[in-house]
C-alpha cells in the first residue's frame, strides 16, 4: 500500500477517533460539559494524539530503517566478484535497485506478469528485452546475480512494507482504544495535549539544530578526508591556487581568501556609508509620505535575485569601468570582470541589509533621548551623531557584520562579475575570484568526488564557515558589550 | 549665571521673564491650546496644573518651541521672552533651546557617561574653552543639582546606572550646565518615589535663585509646596492664573475651585 494511502487511513482513523472520544466524555458526563475536566475538545484531541503520534512516528523510523536493512541483506547476499575492478559496491547495489525498480514499473505497466517478476528461473534475456521495452533503462544484459539480487530486494521491500502497513494501522487502533478509554469525566485530556504541543515545538527546534549539526559533520568529515590526500601546510601555506584534474595540483587557499575579503571589504565601503546615511535620513529627515514610498523602494533591492545583479556587473558595471579605467581611460584594467566590479555590485545589493536593519534601530531608540538632546539646544545632526548612533551602535554593528557574512558567501556576482583567475594582487582593477565561485567550478563538471581537487570544496567551505561563525561571535560580543553600558 | 544668593524672591516684586498673547495651538485639526494669556514671572516657580489633555505640556512645550519637533503641531501667538519674540523668523530655535532649559517627565539620561551627559550641552554650545573649564562647568552644574556628592567619585560611570531620582537630578544638572534663563519641567516627579520627589522638589526651591522656572506637575501638593505663581489649565483654557496661596484658598474660578477641591479631574 503507498505510504500516501497510509498516511490517509491513519488521518481517518484519527478523525473517527477524535469523534467519538469527543461524546464518549461528553456522555460520562451526561452531556453537561460544565461537569467535565476539560473541554471536550481536548478529549477528541487526545484521542486523536494518540491514534496519530504512535504510528506515525513507528512508520518514519521504518521508512528510514528498511531500505538500509534490505541493502545491507541483499548486499551480503551477492557472491564474492561481483564488484569488478574500477567499480565499487555502491555502484552494483545501484544497479541492483534500478533493476527492482525496472521490474516493478514493467509489472505496473502489465509488460511483465508478477509471476514471471519474482520467478527465480526467469531467462535473463527475455527479462532485459521486456524491461526494454517496457521503456526502463537498464544495462545492456543483466547478469544472474542481479537479477536475483533485484528479485529477493524487491521480495523484501514487499513484506517489509505489508509488515509495516500492518503495523502501523494496528498501532493507530490500539492508540484510539487507549484514547477512547480515557475518555472519561476525570480525565485531565486539556494537560495531555499541552504535553502534546510542547512534545511537537520541541521537535520542531530539534530538527533545526539537529540538520545544522548535520551539515557541520559533513563538512568535517570531508574536510578531513581531504587533507588526508592533501596536505594541510600546503592548502594554508601555499600561495598558488592550481587545480589540475591530472594531478599535481597546487590547492593553495590564500588567493581564493583574498580575493574573498577584497571584494567583500569594498562591498562593505559602498554598502555602509549608504546604508547607513540613507537609514538614517528615513528614520530621522524623511516626512512620512516620503519615508513610505522610500522605505519598501530600497528593500525592492534586496528582493533582486543575485543573478540579476551579477548581469549587472557583466553587462553593466563592468563595461562602464572599462570605459574610465580601461586602456581607452587610465589604463588600470584589463578587462571588465575585476575586483571593482562585483564589490560595487555587491555593494548595492547589501545597501537595503544594511540599511532596513540599521532603520529599525534607530527608530527603536526612545524619543525620549532627542528630545533631551533638543531641548539642551542640540541641532538634528548633533542629536544623532552624539545620542541617536551611540545609542544605537550596537545594532548598527549586528547590521554591518550582517551584511559583511553575505558579502562572503555571495557566489552569483562574483561568478560573472570579478572574473575566475585567482590571483593575489593589490590592484582593485584585476580579475580575481573568491572561496565560493571556486567552490562551484570545483564540483560542477565530471569530476571525481575522491580527488582532492573535488574534496577541495569541503575544505574552503569549512573555512567560510568558520570565517561567517568567528563574524557572528564577534557581532554578538559587540553587541553584548556595549549593551552592558548602556541598559 | 551666578551661584550668588538672591533672598528677594516673594512674589509681586519681580520683572516678567515671558509673556504669552493669545497663544493658539493645533495638532492637525485638533484645537490644542485657545488664547491662553499668561505673564510668568522671573526668579519664581510657576506650576501649570490641570486634568490630563487639558494643554498644560503643550504650553510649555511652546516656551521653548520644542513643538517645532512635532510636525503637525502649529502655533499662533506671541511669546515672548524678555520682550524678544520667540518665534521670530530671525529666532533659531536651536539656540532658543540653549536659553529655555527643559526637563523630562521620565529622566533621561544619554547612554554616556555622568560627565558626558552634564558636558554634553557645553560642548555643543562651545561654552568650555579647555577641558579643565569643561571641568569646572561640569562639577558647578552637579553641585547646584545637588547630586555633586552622590556621584564625583564615579563620573565616568554610565548616567543610566543611577537611580530614578539621581537621574533626574543628573538631567536638571545637565539642563541648567548650559547657562539657561529659564528651565522648563515636565512632570519631573511623575516616575520618581516619594523620597527623590522630595529631593527634586527641595531643588526646585533652590533653583528659583538663579531661574525663571515652570513646572508642570499632575500633584496639587506639589503645586502648592514649590510654586509662587499657579496656572490652572481646563480642556485648552487657561482658566485661571495667580499667587499659588490665592488659586489653592481663595480660587475665582468654579472650575478650579471644584479641580483643587479635588471634584473634577
Amino acid at each position: 500500500m503507498p505510504v500516501f494511502w497510509l498516511v490517509m487511513i491513519v488521518l481517518a482513523i484519527a478523525i473517527g477517533g477524535y469523534i467519538l472520544g469527543r461524546g464518549r466524555a461528553l456522555a460520562g458526563a451526561g452531556g453537561d460539559s460544565r461537569h467535565l475536566h476539560s473541554l471536550p475538545n481536548y478529549y477528541g484531541s487526545n484521542v486523536a494524539i494518540k491514534a496519530v503520534a504512535p504510528a506515525f512516528l513507528l512508520m518514519i523510523v521504518w521508512l528510514i530503517a528498511q531500505p538500509i536493512f534490505v541493502s545491507s541483506q541483499v548486499a551480503g547476499d551477492l557472491p564474492d566478484g561481483i564488484v569488478a575492478d574500477g567499480s565499487s559496491m555502491s555502484l552494483v547495489m545501484a544497479e541492483v535497485r534500478r533493476t527492482a525498480e525496472g521490474i516493478n514499473a514493467a509489472v505496473a505497466s502489465g509488460a511483465m506478469s508478477p509471476e514471471m517478476a519474482s520467478s527465480g528461473r526467469a531467462d535473463i534475456s527475455d527479462f532485459t528485452t521486456r524491461l526494454q521495452d517496457a521503456g526502463q533503462i537498464v544495462t545492456a544484459t543483466i547478469t544472474q546475480p542481479i537479477l536475483n539480487a533485484a528479485q529477493s530486494y524487491r521480495a523484501m521491500n514487499a513484506t517489509g512494507n505489508l509488515l509495516m502497513t500492518g503495523l502501523v494501522l494496528l498501532l493507530a487502533l490500539g492508540g484510539t482504544v487507549w484514547g477512547l478509554r480515557e475518555s472519561y469525566p476525570e480525565f485531565r485530556a486539556r494537560n495531555v495535549v499541552e504535553a502534546s504541543v510542547r512534545a511537537l515545538l520541541i521537535a520542531a527546534a530539534s530538527i533545526a539544530i539537529l540538520t545544522t549539526i548535520g551539515i557541520v559533520l559533513s563538512l568535517i568529515f570531508n574536510t578531513i578526508e581531504f587533507f588526508r590526500i592533501y596536505p594541510a601546510s600546503d592548502f594554508f601555506g601555499s600561495m598558488t591556487w592550481s587545480p589540475s584534474f591530472q594531478g599535481n595540483s597546487q590547492l593553495g587557499i590564500w588567493p581564493l581568501l583574498w580575493g574573498t575579503l577584497y571584494i567583500s571589504i569594498i562591498a562593505l565601503l559602498v554598502a555602509v556609508p549608504i546604508g547607513l546615511f540613507a537609514a538614517i535620513y528615513l528614520s530621522e529627515y524623511a516626512s512620512k509620505n516620503v519615508r513610505a514610498f522610500a522605505k519598501p523602494a530600497i528593500e525592492v533591492l534586496a528582493g533582486i535575485p543575485t543573478i540579476v545583479y551579477g548581469l549587472f556587473a557583466l553587462l553593466t558595471v563592468g563595461p562602464l569601468l572599462m570605459g574610465v579605467f580601461g586602456n581607452d581611460g587610465l589604463g588600470w584594467m584589463q578587462s571588465g570582470t575585476a575586483v571593482m566590479t562585483a564589490g560595487l555590485v555587491m555593494g548595492i545589493m547589501l545597501i537595503p541589509f544594511v540599511s532596513s536593519l540599521s532603520d529599525d534601530i534607530i527608530n527603536a531608540v526612545p524619543q525620549a533621548m532627542r528630545d533631551g538632546s533638543y531641548g539642551l539646544g542640540a541641532t538634528k545632526s548633533e542629536t544623532i551623531r552624539q545620542v541617536v548612533l551611540p545609542a544605537a551602535l550596537p545594532g548598527i554593528v549586528g547590521a554591518i557584520l550582517l551584511a559583511a557574512s553575505r558579502a562572503i558567501g555571495e557566489t552569483m556576482i562574483v561568478v560573472l562579475g570579478a572574473g575566475a583567475a585567482a590571483r593575489l594582487s593589490l590592484n582593485p582593477f584585476d580579475a580575481m575570484t573568491t572561496v565560493t565561485a571556486k567552490i562551484v567550478s570545483q564540483l560542477t563538471g565530471d569530476s571525481d568526488f575522491a580527488s582532492p581537487e573535488a574534496l577541495v570544496a569541503f575544505a574552503l567551505g569549512m573555512t567560510l564557515f568558520i570565517i561567517t561563525l568567528g563574524l557572528n561571535v564577534f557581532a554578538l560580543y559587540i553587541v553584548r558589550k556595549y549593551r552592558e553600558q548602556y541598559e | 549665571m551666578y551661584d550668588a544668593p538672591n533672598p528677594a524672591t516673594e512674589v509681586g516684586q519681580q520683572d516678567i521673564k515671558i509673556t504669552a498673547k493669545d497663544v493658539q495651538v493645533y495638532y492637525a485639526d485638533t484645537h490644542a491650546i485657545k488664547n491662553v494669556n499668561v505673564d510668568i514671572v522671573d526668579r519664581a516657580v510657576t506650576a501649570f496644573i490641570g486634568p490630563s489633555g487639558c494643554g498644560k505640556s503643550t504650553f510649555l512645550r511652546c516656551i521653548n518651541r520644542m513643538n517645532d519637533t512635532i510636525d503637525i503641531c502649529r502655533v499662533e501667538g506671541d511669546i515672548r521672552i524678555d520682550g524678544d519674540d520667540i518665534y521670530d523668523k530671525r529666532v533659531d530655535p536651536v539656540q532658543l533651546r540653549a536659553k529655555v532649559g527643559m526637563v523630562f517627565q521620565k529622566p533621561n539620561p544619554f547612554p554616556k557617561s555622568i560627565y558626558d551627559n552634564v558636558a554634553y550641552g557645553p560642548r555643543i554650545h562651545g561654552l568650555a574653552k579647555n577641558k579643565a573649564d569643561l571641568d569646572i562647568i561640569v562639577e558647578r552644574a552637579l553641585r547646584r543639582a545637588a547630586i555633586w556628592d552622590e556621584v564625583k567619585d564615579r563620573l565616568t560611570a554610565p548616567g543610566t546606572g543611577l537611580s530614578g531620582g539621581q537621574q533626574q537630578r543628573l538631567c536638571i544638572a545637565r539642563a541648567i550646565a548650559t547657562e539657561p534663563e529659564v528651565l522648563l519641567m515636565d512632570e519631573p516627579c511623575s516616575a520618581l518615589d516619594p523620597i527623590a520627589t522630595a529631593q527634586v522638589e527641595e531643588l526646585i526651591d533652590e533653583l528659583r535663585r538663579d531661574y525663571t522656572v515652570v513646572i508642570v506637575t499632575h500633584s496639587m501638593q506639589q503645586a502648592a509646596r514649590v510654586s509662587q505663581k499657579t496656572a490652572f489649565f481646563h480642556l485648552g483654557d487657561l482658566v485661571e492664573y495667580g499667587d499659588t496661596e490665592q488659586i489653592f484658598t481663595n480660587p475665582k474660578d468654579e472650575r478650579t475651585e471644584r479641580y483643587v477641591t479635588g471634584r473634577i479631574g
